[in-house]
Parts: C-alpha cells; structure tokens; sequence
C-alpha cells in the first residue's frame, strides 16, 4: 500500500459545447516530483485548475481526496488551506513591491492590524536562504531577473505551509542556469517532504527529476509511467502524448544554399533603460538564400534586442553598425523600411506583439501588406478574405473560417496566423524568434515544414531558439551569442549540444 | 505551400477553442444573430416602442422626430470622432470647450468682422484642425496620456472661448448658418398627398427613395463580390429580407419627415457623414490602422503601422469634426455663448460606449455609437415629453450607460468562459 497524497478519480470538466476532461484519473505519492505531460489543450491545465479550485467543487465531476479527505474546494483560498499551492505560468508578484511584500501578500504579517515589518522581513529573508535567492527581502520585485522572481514565488509557496506544491510550465522562460538552479531546488523540498506536481513541455528536464509521469491526451488519462527503472525516455513520453511514434522529429530537409542576402556588420545596441550599457556590442553576421540559420544563446544573450534592433530599430538606443542587403549597404531607420527591404520579423511573444488578439485572422494576415490590397487607400476586403483563406488552407490553420477571432486559437495556430502575415509580405528574410515556443508537438512539426519550405523557396530564415535540439535540428549553420558578442558560428554538421552550449557560456563569470 | 507530410493526425484531437460558432449567437430560425453586436439595435427598437407607448405615441410624431434629429446632431458629429478615438484607444475630455471656442471663432468672423460666411465655416474648420493638431502632436508624438491632454485642453479651450467671446454671448448669425443647423430643404417639387397621413413633400420622399436604392445597389454589388469570391452570403430570402426592413425603417423616417417640414438640412449632413466615416473605418487603410493601434498597440508597431501618425490624425479629425458641431450649436442657438458644449464630451464619449465600444480600445463602430447617440437622444426626448424632472432623466441615462457596458463586459466574460 503506498502512501498517495493525493487521489483525483473520473474527474469530467464541460465547458458549454466542448468536454475538456474525461474520467481522468491522478494519484500522486507524497513526497514524490510528479510530471505531468502532454500536449497543448490537452487539458493539464484544466486539470491543475479543477485540483486548486479555481474551477469550484460542483463545477466537475468526480472526486478528489487530498491527505486522506475528500475535497470541496469553492475556490483558491480554501485549496491553499489545505496545503496546495499553483505557481501559474505567469507569474502573479507584484513588480512596484518589494520580495518580502510579495511573499506575505494576503497573508500579510501583522498585529493590530498594522504590519510588523520586521518580523515580515525576517522571515522573508528565512524563506530566501531556503529556496537559495541571495537577494534582501527589501529589493524591489521588478529589479530581479524572472528566474529569481520564479524563485520568489516559490517562497511564497513555502510561507502557506505548502504540502502540495504545483508548477504550471515553471521553467519556460528561464535559461539553463536558472532552470538547473529550480530543478535542484525542487529535488530539495522533495527531500523535506513537500509533494510537487510539475507540469513542463521540456522532456529532457522531466526526466532528469520526475519520480513519475502522468500523460494526459485529449482529456484523458493514458499513463502513468514509473521513471525508476530509467527506462523511459523522451521519444517514449512523445509517442505516449501523441499517440504515435515519432520517428523524425524534425522533418527531412536538403539545403540549397545561394549568394548572400544580408550581412550585418559591427552590429552595437545600447539598452534604452541604460543607455551605457552594450546589450549587443560588435555582432556580425550573414545570411544567405535558401539557408536556415539558427542564433543560439541563453537568455539575456541579447538574441531579440539583435533581432529587433535590426528589424526597424524597434529595440535599443545608440545603434551603430552596417547593413548590407544583397550586397549593397542599407540604412533601415523603422518597421517600414524593414518590410520595404524585404526584411520580416515574427516576435517571440506573439500575443503581446505579434497578433491583435481581438481581431479575425484575415485582418491580422493582412495587417502589415494593407498596401497590397488596396487601391487609392481603399481595402479590397474580397481580396483580402481570398489571400487569408489560401493562406489558413496551405498553412493548415485550423479554424472554422477566417473570419474567425485569433486570440481563440490555440497557440500553434495563432503562430500560423503570424507566420501567413510575414510570408504575405514576401521577404527574402525571415527572422524567426522562438517560432515553437508553447507550441505543442504536433504543431511544432508543422511549423518546420513551413520554415523548410520557406528556405526552399529562396528565403533566408534566421531562427532564435532557446532549445537547443530544435536549432541542430532545423538550422543549416549555428550562430552563438554571449553577452551581446557573436561568440561562435558552427556548421550542421560540427554542432553538438554540448559546443553549442560551450560558446554560449564563453565569457561569462 | 501544402503540408503533405506533416501528421495531420497528431492534431486530429477536438481542437475546442477553434471550433464552432462564436459564443454569443443566438438562433432565431434560419437567422443567426450576434447578439454583442445587434444588441444595441435591438435595445435602441425597444427604447423607441417603450417611449412610444408612454407618449401615446407623441415620440413618433412629425416634428417630434424632427426635433430629436435636430436636438442631438451636435453630440451624433462629436461621437463619430469620438468613437474612432475610443477604437484607437484613447480619450478625448476636451471636444465641449473645443464646441465653444469654435462657435466663438465663427461668431468672431461673422458677426465681428463680417466675413463671408463660407469663408469664415472654412476658417473655423481649419481652427478646428489646428486645435486637433495641438493635442495629437501632445499624445501622439510627446507621449502624454489623451486623458491628461485632453483635460488641460478642456480648460484650455473654454478659457480661450471666454477669451474670443470677451465673456458675453455673441450672435446673430447670418440666415445661411441658421438654415444649416435648424432649417430644412425647401419644398422644390410641391406636394404630394398620402391619403390619412395628409400632404407630404416629394423632393423629401425622392430623397429617401434614392438613398433607399442606393443602399440596395450598394449591398447587391458587395453580396455578389463575395459570392463571387466564394465566401458566404445569406440566402436571398434572407437578404432581401434585411433590405425590406430597412427600407421600411428609412421610409417610415423620412414620410413623417416629410409630413412636417421636410428634411432637416443637419440630418443631411449627418446622413453623409456617417456614411462617410462608416466607410472609412470598415474599408480604408486608415480605418484599419486605427483598428490595429487600439487592438494591440505593440503589435501595430512591429507590423509597420506609423502608430504617432494614425494617432495624431485622428486627433485632427475630432477638431475639425468638433468645430462643426460648433458651427452647428451655435447656430441653433444663433449665438455663441461662453457656457457651449458643456459636458457634451461626457455625452459623445457616452454615446460611444454604449454604442458598444470597448473601453481597452480596438473594438467599435461609427453607427454603434450613432445609434448610442439615438438612444440617449430619444430617452432625453421622451422622458421630457412625458414631464420627467431632468434629475430622472440624468438617472435613467445614468444607468443605460452602465447596463450597456455592464452587458458587454458580460458577453465577453461569456466568451471568455468558452474558451477553455
């Protein structure tokens, strides 16, 4: 018999028209780390939000027992009662107020109803050495890196006398380092007794510290699988959340490489909130046609202030350097001349730059090429719905129609819908940054095809990726950044993972 | 492009959030309709036959309608310009002093210093533009809030009307403005009698006959270029259907219209523009854009749209559009006075909202907000008519404003909610 903390059974969640869950089923053993995988709107989420009482016992069906009781949790507050605490995705500080501030907020430590400072700050500082964030529990949330914010909320976790404690998607924005750093942390509270239920998309991470590993497809429980034996491995946890094998994650592509496109030379940005400070000092690279090109570097590196600095001096203040677009010497001042030349750039956060999510798809495809389709200033909305339309049929955007509003697509589509709005403006290069990330498997595999084929057709694509795996899979040639500095340029067939990550880390302390 | 070797099947799963109608449709038979975005008609239909009955029907008679057309067209031109600049996301508190200051502008000329009329309506648009082009260069290129610009300029402008007028009311205008703001076509072709409902005005009637065609043809040719491309359209019966109403709503309009005095020459006006302005904002390039800035602000930069530029301009179109109804009010009144268009900014910006604008911008129609216009006009109407003491008045405006966006935010919660 073992000594589970936690027994989810038939849990069965409907929204009107659509069943997000079905008689799914979770046990959890206490003091064990426990992955939970599958695809995007699979419905982990869904799941994490019906066991936290965000979704209100009575609202699902089915039962849940957590420490041997049965749970009628009518929202948040009573499921952190009971020792279960979520740490979404987004984080939920508050950047104006200091560490300690957040740790305590609505749990604030008071007497007579005014706060007792020091007690609060002490105890935030206790709560800091646990989870390892040497900061002082004065500083500011906003002045600290998303990694130890990552950290901060943790502590708060800790402070509620947490018995369960669950990370939606915790690692997505951290760089390896920090990643590293949080996974250890975890195997810590494990070793305290604290139960973590973690959902990740990165395999290799859950590998490494999952006791076990709840796959969820479709709504629906398929397995559990024991990681003791060491026998799982990533492909076996895919072919479980796809349902299939995948062989090639990556599809087969055979560069055809060309004459050069553009070339940046001596490329220098200075950060707008500290103007002597060099995000990106001396870069210089080359893209060719036809050729994929990855650009690898961990966070902070400066990969999307060189992107966007170049796209249009979106980014960045005091930006010298050159720019060469088929041979000739360019000077690109903002987005228009970008697109002008031919130069297009999908964001690594498409629903805060990318897509205006309150719109349908056919007016964010046509956003940028407006001048395209119109005459005198005046839309051709026929024409408009045409070119949308081919465009969600060859890019396979699953939607009802295109008049259909984007921010209800799931993210794979929504990248599609940003993807068919660059393309439409015919580039010769396509600057792609982090095109797969929150993405789901399937999906991924799709948007590969599409920057292959984009290549084949002559284009230069320029990929920013934080997973090393999808560059040495897709890309022809590896930049690598650090500290602002091109730091290597490895070909397909020299890049490992472990070089790639040898020149992202050159120069750092 | 075609995916021939992508796994189709790996995404096979129910895809929920992309499937299905829109949440918020609501099935009558064949007719589907939205009910977020009909809502504000079906409300406004209600409004009218509830005040028709509490009047006995007065609301619906000749110069009762006359008189709400003529009453309200200052505030239906203001929230034309407001609603864009809510779309864009922003906020104009100032357009009642820039009302008066415009009106005093043109009374200045006018009666002062005699100038021509048409010349002096062409001086006071271009102060109008000037006063736009001040607070657009403020937010759109110095990157003040609309809210704090436009509340320095509402001070500012009403200081300056105080200014222009020297404190005192000025007036009379000359026949030509008065005709604009208060008179009506003239009677071009004689009468024409319609049996019980008595004589009626056959230049009037043409007018309405012709813009009823129009707007046919108009339909016609866009619902065949869509078939065309192969999009759906609604069935016949049903499109002809929709033709029909309007028709009868546009003709029931003008023939009362027509019983009495002909066709005021600001419904005219007002008729052009909001066509004009529904034109633009559904087709234009600049319509989109402004679209676009409002939806997603950082979006619309990284896709090549000159955000400062949209935003100043739409600034400059909300003066020219204010001095308008400057030029309108102050005729009306034949004088312009220190105290015009107070508090008619909290009227435009109303009328926009419940016309189903959304407050974080990017969402908005110019005939929604005519129509919210509509509604306060025929409750103002109404309740005078039926001897309601203006505090009520003040008080049911009051709540229509917060039932209407109240309902909103709670469709979309609705929507919200289906989406995983």
């Amino acid at each position: 018999m073992t000594d589970d903390i936690l027994h989810m059974r038939g849990i069965t969640k409907t929204f009107p028209g659509v069943r997000a869950l079905h008689e799914v089923n979770l046990s959890v053993r206490r003091g064990e780390i426990h992955a939970i995988c599958g695809e995007n709107g699979a419905g982990k989420s869904t799941l994490m939000k019906v066991l936290s009482g965000v979704y209100p016992f009575g609202s699902y069906e089915g039962r849940i027992e957590f420490d041997g009781e049965l749970c009628r949790f009518g929202g948040i507050k009573d499921s952190e009662d009971a020792g279960i605490v979520i740490i979404h995705q987004e984080l939920a500080l508050c950047p104006q107020l200091s560490i300690a501030e957040n740790i305590f907020l609505g749990n604030e430590r008071a007497s007579r109803g005014l706060i007792d400072w020091n007690r609060t700050n002490h105890q935030a500082g206790e709560l800091l050495r646990r989870v390892g964030l040497e900061e002082s529990p004065v500083t500011q949330v906003a002045d600290i890196g998303v990694g130890k914010q990552q950290l901060v909320e943790i502590a708060k976790a800790l402070s509620k006398k947490v018995k369960l404690l669950i990370l939606d998607e915790p690692t997505a924005a951290l760089n390896d380092q920090d990643s590293a750093h949080l996974l250890d942390l975890l195997r810590g509270l494990r070793d305290e007794g604290i139960t973590c239920v973690i959902i990740s998309h990165k395999l290799n991470e859950i590998i490494d510290i999952a006791d076990s590993i709840t796959i969820i497809r479709d709504g629906q429980t398929i397995e559990t699988l024991e990681m003791a034996g060491g026998q799982v491995t990533e492909d076996r946890i895919i072919s479980g959340m796809v349902g299939r094998d995948l062989d090639h994650r990556f599809p087969p592509h055979e560069p055809n490489v060309g004459e050069e496109v553009l070339r940046i030379e001596d490329w220098t940005v200075h950060s707008p909130s500290q103007p002597d400070r060099r995000v990106v000092s001396g870069a210089g690279l080359t893209l060719r046609r036809g050729e994929i090109v990855g650009l690898a570097g961990l966070m902070g590196a400066g990969r999307t202030e060189l992107a966007m600095s170049l796209f249009g001096r979106t980014y960045g203040v005091g930006i010298s350097g050159r720019v060469y677009k088929d041979g000739r010497e360019v000077h690109i001042r903002n987005v228009q001349d970008a697109v002008k030349l031919g130069i297009a750039y999908a964001t690594e956060d498409r629903k805060r730059y990318g897509l205006n999510l309150i719109e349908d798809i056919k007016r964010n495809i046509s956003s940028v090429s407006l001048g395209r389709l119109s005459r005198n200033g005046w839309v051709n909305e026929n024409e408009e719905y045409r070119v949308a339309d081919e465009f969600r049929r060859s890019m396979n955007i699953k939607a009802p129609s295109v008049q259909s509003v984007v921010g209800k697509l799931s993210g794979g589509n929504q990248q599609k819908v940003v993807l068919s709005k660059w393309i439409y403006t015919d580039p010769d290069v396509l600057i792609l940054d982090e095109p797969t990330r929150g993405i789901d498997v399937g999906a991924k595999y799709e948007i590969y095809t599409i920057i292959n084929q984009l290549a084949d057709e002559g284009k230069a694509v320029l990929v920013i990726s934080s997973e090393l795996p999808e560059l040495l899979g897709l890309c022809d040639r590896i930049y690598t950044l650090s500290q602002g500095r091109i730091t290597g340029e490895l070909p397909r067939e020299e890049a490992t993972q472990e070089r790639l990550m040898y020149h992202m880390t050159m120069g750092q302390e | 492009m075609s995916s021939s070797t992508t796994p189709a099947d790996l995404e096979a799963g129910p895809r929920r959030d992309a499937k299905g109608e829109p949440p918020g449709r609501l099935k009558l038979g064949g007719l589907s309709i939205n009910i977020r975005q009909s809502g504000i008609y079906i409300a406004f239909a209600l409004i009218v036959v509830l005040f028709s009955v509490l009047t006995d029907g007065a609301l619906l008679q000749p110069q009762n309608i006359s008189n709400i057309v003529v009453q309200n067209s200052y505030i239906l031109i203001l929230a034309i310009g407001m609603i864009l600049i809510i779309i864009a996301g922003h906020i104009d508190l100032s357009v009642g002093s820039v009302v008066a200051v415009t009106g005093a502008v043109a009374a200045v000329l006018m009666v002062n210093y005699g100038v021509p009329w048409p010349l002096a309506l062409l001086i006071t648009l271009v102060v109008g533009g000037l006063i736009g082009a001040w607070q657009g260069y403020w937010i759109a290129y110095f990157g003040i809030p609309s809210f704090i610009v436009t509340l320095a300029g509402m001070l500012l402008f009403r200081a300056l009307t105080l200014t222009v007028l020297g404190n005192q009311g000025i007036g009379p205008f000359p026949d030509a403005v008065r005709t604009l703001s208060n008179g009506f076509t003239d009677t071009y072709l004689g009468n024409v009698g319609l049996g019980p409902l008595g004589g009626a005005d056959v230049f009037s009637l043409l007018i309405g006959l012709i813009a009823i065609a129009g707007m046919a043809a108009a339909q016609w040719r866009t619902r065949a270029a869509r078939a065309g491309y192969g999009q759906s359209v609604d069935p016949l019966p049903v499109f002809v259907l929709k033709i029909a109403a309007a028709a009868v709503l546009i003709m029931a309009v003008v023939v009362q219209l027509a019983r009495f005095r002909n066709l005021p020459w600001v419904l005219v006006l007002l008729a052009l523009l909001v066509l004009g302005y529904s034109l633009l904002a559904n087709r234009s390039v600049f319509g989109r854009r402004i679209y676009a800035v409002g939806g997603n602000l950082q979006a619309a930069v990284l896709s090549g749209i000159k955000v400062k530029s949209v935003v100043f301009w739409i600034f400059v179109n909300m003066g020219v559009l204010a001095s308008i109804a400057g030029i309108i009010f102050a005729g009306r009144l034949n004088q312009a006075g220190p105290t015009a268009g107070n508090s008619f900014e909290l009227d435009a910006i109303a009328a926009a909202f419940i016309g189903g604008a959304a407050v974080q911008g990017g969402v908005g129609k110019v005939v929604g907000a005519i129509t919210g216009g509509l509604i306060m006009g025929v409750i103002n109407n109404g309740m005078s008519l039926i001897g309601s003491p203006s505090e009520r008045v003040m008080l049911v405006k009051g709540i229509v404003l917060l039932a209407a966006v109240a309902f909103d935010v709670w469709t979309k919660r609705r929507a919200g909610a289906g989406a995983r």
